[in-house]
């Protein structure tokens, strides 16, 4: 080993390093390129073709005899007067009406349910984590059979409804919109009646009338079993986040006499702020994905109350064979979910640029702040 | 903690013993009302798998059965195709839990670790196709199936899902945490690259190799919308599919609720038992799955 070997040998060393890392990097990752390729990317651009085709699913749709149809199939779901039109603004109203109430709704029960699991006072975290949890893990086929069950004509809901004297709906088979009960029992309009100014026009083919359903009696069923199912991932994220609080600032604002909604105000809740954000966006993207539960419960119906995009997307295709216009969908409800990712990102890149340095003096120094005045 | 409370409420601090009593109170109501809310359901489900028809309709909301009846079961398993659904669901998780741990995290592994040549722009891609939603993708992904004559077979269960690009990124994630030194010592002592990575660097990665494991087994065992744009045959139904065609489709004759919580039990009980044995492991998925994002 005489010193100057050394830099030789190194350097072919490292030379022939190069050229097995390359040869190696790209065996170890050629089955997730080539699979992921193949069954990504290749059938998006596939299907970027057939949404422009009125291809009915014989034989390949890239045979000369498929029909060409240009934008068509897009320019159907939103200009021409028409069923394919008044379906896919219908799944829109419904997902609407679906992500704003899912959306808040999973949020605020997992953040409370993870401030009390966190909660110091109390025994038996590990046991309530898990019971909060344990649905999301669960295949949400056999959940929405449960749920079937539970919310049956003569089912479980109904019956415990009637223990407090309440007639409960028939829950799947009940298409009136709820906005339109509220509406109709504070006395503002008559759902049996509409006012001819809302039942008269609107955008996109629905009236102003049908746009302000809100979701439907059985949407609400669905509402409550996904809010019910995904808590508990979210929950999780909460928890996680509490547990990196330090302890000291949590004490020192209680020495500083905060009473506790202003140490959650004033203090937990600004060192939450990018959880909350990932959770409320992670919950804007999924709820636009919404399909399992619909298949299973409701398949659309009652009187299209439940048809989302993602449904009538594969309605259009497996069920009508319009493999054209079912594609189109998807890719609609493609753009609408990139949008929200992109303001995920944006929303997450602003949170983690300037904030997350300065946060927890400046959030301390607000609680002292407020408690010192008070 | 509790002195240093007290010394420094001096008078006051009788009544906040009182109030934090109040509030530990309240604390485990509402902790065990939602432990209700989010159990019971199970507990229903178990219950009204185990009576008859008549008492199921009558007493829902009650956990016992009166008279207890295994005829749901029996059904479920005689006049259903449900061993049917169970065995393919097992094969295909099987094979695709596997070739989920080997290749996302030899993927991993390359990506975190072996300097090859497009290995940033691949991550990125990696990351891009993460963010793709599963659900544009029915359509698409059938359109493949058709097109290379795969479509109703157990490759066309298998293939499309044996690889998932959040497997590999969190496998990247997990071998960029541990030390090169040991892998380095066996390269240099003149070990291949998957000589290494088989014997050397996989051993170490128990903890991750566990969480990807439970998160594809869990994962691929309650997959449906794949299935229903895979295959079209009865024979190849897995239990979600057959599930849902069991509540939905022509099988669904009358009500018989006991079969069909009985079968949809079915599709509980591995998750929940793997879920109660490995549960941290479940947690340490879902918080990854944060991170991702």
């Amino acid at each position: 080993m005489a010193g100057t070997t050394i830099p030789a040998s190194r350097g072919r060393f490292r030379g022939s390093t190069a050229l097995r890392d390359n040869l190696a990097g790209w065996l170890f990752v050629a089955p997730v390129v080539i699979i992921l390729g193949l069954f990504m990317l290749l059938p998006i651009l596939m299907a970027l073709w057939v949404s422009l085709t009125d291809w009915n699913g014989q034989g390949s749709p890239f045979r000369s005899g498929v029909p060409f149809v240009g934008t068509g199939n897009y320019t159907r779901l939103f200009t021409e007067d028409g069923l394919a039109r008044q379906d896919f603004m219908t799944s829109i109203r419904n997902n609407i009406y679906y992500v704003a109430i899912v959306v808040p709704a999973q949020t605020v029960l997992a953040l409370g349910l993870a401030v009390i699991v966190n909660s110091r006072m109390l025994k038996g975290k590990t046991f309530f984590r898990a019971a909060f949890f344990f649905p999301s893990v669960t295949s949400s086929v056999a959940i929405s059979v449960v749920f079937l069950f539970i919310f049956a004509n003569s089912g479980a809901v109904t019956s415990l409804l009637g223990v407090f004297g309440i007639d409960g709906p028939d829950w799947f088979s009940d298409s009136r919109g709820t906005l339109h009960l509220l509406l109709g029992a504070v006395g503002l309009v008559d759902p049996s009646a509409p006012p001819a100014a809302l039942t008269g026009g609107g955008p996109f083919g629905l009236s102003w009338w049908e746009w302000l359903s809100g979701p439907s009696v059985a949407m609400t069923t669905i509402i409550m079993l996904v809010v019910w199912t995904t808590s508990g991932t979210f929950m999780l994220m909460f928890l996680a986040a509490l547990q990196d609080i330090p302890v000291t600032l949590e004490e020192a604002s209680m020495l500083d006499g905060a009473g506790r909604w202003q140490r959650f105000r004033y203090v937990t809740l600004p060192m939450l702020k990018p959880t909350l954000f990932l959770v409320l966006t992670l919950g804007l993207i999924s709820t636009w994905q919404v399909f399992d539960q619909i298949y299973v419960m409701s398949q659309g119906n009652p009187s299209k109350t439940t048809l989302t995009p993602a449904f009538l997307s594969y309605q259009t295709a497996f069920r009508s064979f319009e493999y054209g216009s079912g594609t189109a969908i998807s890719f609609v409800l493609f753009s609408i979910i990139v949008v929200m990712t992109l303001v995920q990102r944006w929303v997450m890149r602003e949170r983690d640029g300037g904030s997350r340095r300065r946060r927890p003096a400046h959030a301390s120094g607000r609680a002292s702040a407020r408690t010192g005045r008070s | 903690m509790a002195t240093v409370k007290s010394a420094g409420k001096g008078p006051g601090g009788g009544s906040a013993a009182a109030r934090s009593l109040v509030s530990v109170f309240t604390g485990y109501c509402i902790l065990i009302f939602f432990a209700l809310v989010f159990l019971y359901p199970f507990v229903i489900q178990i219950g009204n798998s185990l009576k008859t028809e008549p008492d199921a309709a009558a007493n829902p909301l009650s956990p016992f059965p009166d008279p207890f009846s295994t005829g749901g079961y029996e059904k479920a398993f005689l006049n259903t195709d449900l061993p049917l659904w169970l065995g393919n669901s097992l094969l295909v998780t099987v094979i695709v839990t596997l070739g989920r741990v080997l290749l996302d995290s030899m993927a991993g592994y390359a990506l975190a670790r072996l300097r090859f040549r497009g290995r940033r722009a691949l991550f990125s891609a990696i990351i891009a196709v993460m963010a793709v939603p599963g659900v544009v993708l029915f359509i698409p992904k059938f359109l493949v199936l058709n097109q290379l004559g795969l479509y109703d077979s157990y490759t066309a269960l298998i293939l499309p899902v044996i690889v998932d690009a959040a497997g590999v990124f969190i496998m990247k994630q997990f071998f960029e945490s541990i030390p090169v030194s040991v892998e380095e010592a066996a390269r240099i002592d003149g070990a291949g690259v998957f000589r290494t990575f088989w014997s050397v660097v996989l051993p170490m990665a128990r903890p991750a190799l566990i969480t990807l494991t439970i998160i594809s087994f869990q994962g691929t065992w309650n997959e449906f919308p794949h299935t229903l744009v895979a295959v079209q045959s009865p024979e190849l139904f897995t239990l979600p599919r057959g599930l849902a065609d069991l509540v939905t489709g022509s099988l669904g004759k009358g009500t018989q609720y006991p079969l069909k919580l009985g079968a949809a039990l079915m599709a509980t009980i591995p998750v929940a038992v793997i879920f109660v044995v490995f549960q941290r492991y479940f947690v340490r998925g879902a918080n990854e799955g944060a991170d991702k994002g």
